[in-house]
Parts: C-alpha cells; sequence; structure tokens
C-alpha cells in the first residue's frame, strides 16, 4: 500500500523564543476558492444594497442603480480584502472558511502597507482581465477578439502564482508577505492513553520492528477515520504481514498494535533514534 | 504496561498539559471574536504565560511523541497565539490617526525623485502633443478619442468650447441630474487609471512611465484646441480647480509604481524580494493616499466644478489645494515618536 502523500510545503519561521512554527504554505486551490468566496459576498452584497436603496428612494432608480454599482464595486473590491486582512484574524471572511491567513514573510507583525500593497495589484490580476472581458461580451467581432486577447494576456499575471514553491502573487510578491493554512484544530482523543483495549494482546518486539514512523501515522489516521472497510484492509494486511490470524475484531486489534508500536518508536525517540518509514534501517 | 509504566510518557505528558491548551485555546477563541475588554485582568496576565506553555509543550512533544493529532494540534495553537501575542497592538483610532499625521507624508516625501521623475514625464506628454496638435490639427484625432473629446475637436466653434467650460449662453443647458453620477464615473475611473500606473510598476516601470506619458499627451491636445480658440485662461481655470488634486495624484502613483520598477532592477545591497517588498510597503502608503486624494478631486469636478463657473475662483481654488497638499508632504516637521 505505497500510497503517496502530498508532501506539504513547509516554511521555516522562528518566533522570537526560538521555536520553529513550521508554517504550511496554503494551496493555489484554496485561494482560489477563498477568492470566489469573498467575490460572491460582494456581489450579494452589491445587490442588496441596490434593492435597498430603490427601494427607499424611488425617484431616481437608475442613478442609484448606477453610483451603487460604479462606486459600490469599486469601493468593496478594493477595501473589503484590505479590512478584513488588518483584522485580528488577518484574513477576509473566504479565508476563514478555507481555513488560510496572511503573514509577513519576514516573520514580523502584518503592517497595514503590507495588506495595502498586496491587495491593490489584484486590481491588476483579476479585475483588469474582467475588464477586457466586459469589453469582449458587448463588442463586434474584432473587438471581441482583442478583449479576449487582452483577457489571456494579463491573466497570465495571475498565474505566477503557480509558477512559485512559495504560492506568491504578485502582489505578495510586492508586499513581502505569504498566505499559510490556519487551521483551528479540535484536539482529538488519545488513541495510546485512554481506553483500556486488549492488553492481552501481545505483540512481540520482531513483530512491531516492522514498521517505522510513516506507517504508524497513517494507521493513526486510519484509526482516527474509523471507517470500516478500510479499517478490514488495513487489519488484513498487516496481520498478513505479521501472520497471524484473524481472532478479534479489526479495529481492537489494530489500536492494541498501534499502541504498542508507538511506544516502541517513542521509546527509540527518547534515545535519540527515528526511524522514518519501514525501509529505513533499525 | 501498568505495572513498568516509565517516568515519562507522552500520554501522560498529554494528561499533565492538556488542561492549560483548553484554556489557552479558549481565552484564544474570545480575542479573536471581540476585544481584550472580554477579558478579566487575571486571564490577561495569564496569556503570555499560557502561550510559552504551548510552545515548550510543542517542542516536547515534537521530540516525544508521534501523535500526529495531538502535534499538529499543538502546532495550530502555538500559530494562533503567536500571530495574536505579536500582532498589531495598537487601536484602529489611533493607527489611522498615526497615517495621516506621519506615515502618508513620510511615504511621499520617500518617494520625491521618482515624483519628479513621473512629473517630467507628464509634462513632456502635454508639450509633445500640444506643439503637435498646435501645428496640425489632425493628430488631435490620434491622441484624443471621440468618445472622451464629447465634440470638443479643433473644428468645433469657440461658443461651443466655451459652452463645455460652462460659461456662455449655452451653459444652463446642461442639466445637472447626471451630476453624480458623472462624479462617480469620473473617480472610479480615475482611481483605476492610478491604481494600474501603481501595479504596472513591477514590469520595470516601462508600463507606468507610458501610462503616465499618455495621460499628458491627452491632455496637452486638448489644451492646444482650447489655446487655438483663445480659451485658454479659462480652460486653465476649468482644470485646475479639480486638476491640481487629480494630476498631483496621478504623478505621485506613477511615482509608487516607478519606486517598485526601480527596486526590481536596483535593489542595492540587499536581494530583489526584499528591496522590493520594501518598495512595496512604502508604495502601498502612497497609494492609499492616492486614492482619497482622487475622491477629492472627483468630489471638485463633479460638484465644485459644476457649480462654481467663476474662473478666478476656479484658479484660487486649485492654487489653494495645491498649495495645501505640498504643505501637507514636504513642510519640515518633527520626527513622530
Amino acid at each position: 500500500m505505497a500510497t503517496k502523500t502530498v508532501q506539504a510545503k513547509r516554511r521555516q519561521f522562528i518566533t522570537p523564543e526560538g521555536v520553529d512554527l513550521e508554517l504550511v504554505i496554503a494551496g493555489a486551490g484554496a485561494r482560489l476558492g477563498a477568492f470566489i468566496i469573498d467575490l460572491m459576498m460582494i456581489m450579494a452584497l452589491l445587490a442588496a444594497t441596490t434593492f435597498i436603496a430603490i427601494w427607499i428612494g424611488t425617484a431616481t432608480s437608475d442613478d442609484v442603480g448606477i453610483i451603487v454599482w460604479l462606486l459600490g464595486f469599486f469601493a468593496l473590491r478594493t477595501f473589503w480584502f484590505i479590512a478584513f486582512e488588518l483584522g485580528q484574524r488577518a484574513a477576509t471572511p473566504g479565508k476563514r472558511i478555507v481555513g488560510i491567513r496572511v503573514v509577513a514573510r519576514d516573520g514580523g507583525r502584518l503592517t497595514a502597507d503590507a495588506v495595502i500593497a498586496r491587495n491593490l495589484i489584484r486590481e491588476l490580476e483579476i479585475f483588469l482581465p474582467l475588464t477586457f472581458l466586459g469589453s469582449a461580451a458587448g463588442d463586434d467581432m474584432v473587438g471581441w477578439a482583442t478583449g479576449l486577447a487582452g483577457a489571456a494576456w494579463t491573466l497570465t499575471l495571475g498565474f505566477f502564482l503557480l509558477l512559485n514553491g512559495d504560492r506568491m502573487r504578485m502582489g505578495d510578491l510586492i508586499a513581502g508577505t505569504w498566505v499559510v493554512e490556519a487551521r483551528r484544530d479540535k484536539l482529538d482523543r488519545d488513541l495510546a492513553g485512554t481506553a483500556p483495549v486488549a492488553d492481552a494482546l501481545r505483540f512481540t518486539d520482531s513483530e512491531l520492528a516492522i514498521y517505522g514512523e510513516f506507517e504508524l501515522q497513517e494507521l493513526e489516521r486510519v484509526l482516527r477515520a474509523r471507517d470500516t472497510r478500510v479499517l478490514g484492509e488495513v487489519a488484513t494486511a498487516i496481520r498478513a504481514k505479521i501472520g497471524r490470524a484473524a481472532e478479534e475484531e479489526d479495529e481492537i486489534f489494530l489500536e492494541a498494535y498501534y499502541r504498542q508500536l508507538k511506544a516502541r518508536l517513542e521509546r527509540g525517540l527518547l534515545f535519540g533514534k527515528r526511524r522514518a518509514d519501514k525501509y529505513a534501517k533499525e | 504496561m501498568t505495572a513498568s509504566a516509565p517516568a515519562f510518557s507522552p500520554s501522560r505528558f498529554r494528561a499533565e498539559r492538556e488542561a492549560d491548551w483548553m484554556e489557552f485555546d479558549r481565552l484564544l477563541t474570545g480575542l479573536e471574536k471581540g476585544s481584550a475588554s472580554s477579558l478579566s485582568t487575571d486571564e490577561l496576565l495569564r496569556l503570555p504565560v499560557l502561550y510559552r506553555a504551548t510552545l515548550s509543550s510543542l517542542s516536547i512533544a515534537r521530540a516525544t511523541s508521534l501523535d500526529r493529532a495531538l502535534n499538529s494540534y499543538l502546532e495550530a495553537l502555538a500559530m494562533r497565539g503567536y500571530f495574536l501575542l505579536y500582532g498589531v497592538r495598537e487601536k484602529r483610532g489611533a493607527r489611522i490617526m498615526r497615517f495621516f499625521s506621519h506615515d502618508w507624508p513620510a511615504a511621499v516625501r520617500a518617494v520625491w525623485r521618482e515624483t519628479i521623475i513621473i512629473a517630467l514625464v507628464v509634462l513632456l506628454g502635454i508639450a509633445t502633443s500640444w506643439s503637435m496638435v498646435a501645428s496640425n490639427p489632425e493628430w488631435y484625432g490620434a491622441f484624443v478619442d471621440d468618445a472622451m473629446a464629447g465634440g470638443r475637436t479643433p473644428e468645433a466653434n469657440a461658443d461651443y468650447l466655451r459652452s463645455t467650460l460652462g460659461h456662455g449662453p449655452d451653459a444652463d443647458a446642461d442639466d445637472h441630474s447626471g451630476l453624480h453620477v458623472f462624479a462617480t464615473y469620473l473617480f472610479t475611473h480615475n482611481s483605476r487609471v492610478s491604481i494600474m500606473s501603481f501595479a504596472l510598476g513591477f514590469a520595470f516601470g516601462v508600463p507606468t512611465i507610458l501610462l503616465e506619458f499618455y495621460q499628458g499627451i491627452a491632455l496637452g491636445a486638448m489644451m492646444a484646441v482650447f489655446a487655438g480658440k483663445g480659451l485658454a485662461i479659462d480652460f486653465g481655470g476649468w482644470l485646475a480647480i479639480h486638476g491640481t488634486t487629480e494630476l498631483f495624484a496621478a504623478v505621485l502613483s506613477g511615482a509608487a509604481g516607478l519606486r517598485i520598477g526601480t527596486a526590481m532592477l536596483f535593489p542595492g545591497d540587499t536581494d530583489r524580494l526584499t528591496a522590493l517588498s520594501r518598495a512595496g510597503r512604502t508604495a502601498g502608503k502612497v497609494m492609499i493616499g492616492v486614492i482619497l486624494m482622487l475622491l477629492c478631486a472627483g468630489l471638485l469636478e463633479g460638484f465644485g466644478r459644476q457649480l462654481i463657473t467663476d474662473t478666478g475662483v476656479r484658479y484660487g481654488i486649485g492654487a489653494t489645494l495645491l498649495a495645501l497638499w505640498c504643505l501637507y508632504f514636504y513642510a519640515p516637521r518633527r520626527s513622530a515618536g
């Protein structure tokens, strides 16, 4: 079961106390998702404002609509991102939902000018191509082609994000920022310490010696997910490997194996011996 | 295993410290939602202690525990704590005050060299198109597109041109109902052009200079047309009332873009990334001010210019504003804090 795990992009980020927080760079998909959520929220807000404005002042409904969309869209798309990223969590609502935030690359505090610089560049990356598309939609054939070409050309700037390992937009580059994952985990139960599962089930040292840290943590993931089918498959695989018959329930078997493997590897850890995976030597 | 339980085990480590993590988590959640006032004094004093305890737990867990859920929980908690405790301490109001009293003028002063260069570029644009249109009016069509010209072409007669400036018999025919739409349009358009000329700076400043030059070109061509009909003074007033603010803002946005372009070309004694982010921060400060200046110019253009038709007053307002901006940005002052 050689499952390939996606290697997280970890970056060194040392606090003044000397601990490396090992920030994880947010992926391009998460960034795009957050942006789309934000854009939808802005649109919804503008639509609501238009309706309310028209409802209050019915006389000049045309003007109101134009002003709300001209000025409102400009003001919102410029200041929505800036205002939220200046907040305590340095993330727009979209970013919060996706679970990412903005940080200063040098480890210092995120300053207002950095937030402003990174967001004004977005005008060039996203809204300039959109304008081209807009002019393409309403025009004749030639205008349509130019508009599309313009949009394609300017969009390449947006793809800058995909071309560097730190997933920086042009704006991040200029502002000196990163966008990193900001998880809000709940602490899951301690698999090794709580429930008094089958201590009767003992594994010999040679039975435990076949796996390393990577396999241990995959096993942890399987145990926490508690998918009966996967539990069964993994239990069968391990039983085949160590040559045991299926005598007890899969989950009980796996949990006992996990505990004893973990205890064994952690004992090694205390003596400074790490074993990355099953291919590494003892 | 209970019989031979070791003195240290990751499970015991977790059991001993879990309460601290939970408390820290709870305090952080409170702070992220509301403000520091939602916490009691005791809790605030506990905060740094709990933060350091969490960091130390993280270090121990990384060295001794292979429980991935535990490690990633502690990483996430430590990160939240770090950004909250080392985050921005200033209140929003104080920060805004500092921006206006110090940061903005300082940033504008920092880009003085670029400001002069861009101003010269705009002037060059004006001079170029003026001389070309003055010598051969056919150039006008190449510089100013029809939509923008709105009938203000070299072929138009002096009375019509005068009416576009808000003077003469035809002026009142201009209905005032569309004023605010017009002002809004002008503001968003000008802001976008300015943001562009800033944002395009990263391409070594070349598009920025072209954009600013083009702004000068359109202006110069228009000037030549009005001057040709003996309306130079009136046109000057029509332009000056908002133009001093607007052109100043346009020049500053170009200067901000050029600062980024030059940082990329000549990073000095730091590496390019650092130089770029440093320039970006200065330029960002300039830009937020530029948008405010353009808002001011948009209001003057949309309302002030339509309501004030006396050329002398128009010049007066324009000159006063220019003097105020210069004083605000460049007047020597004591350094703040």
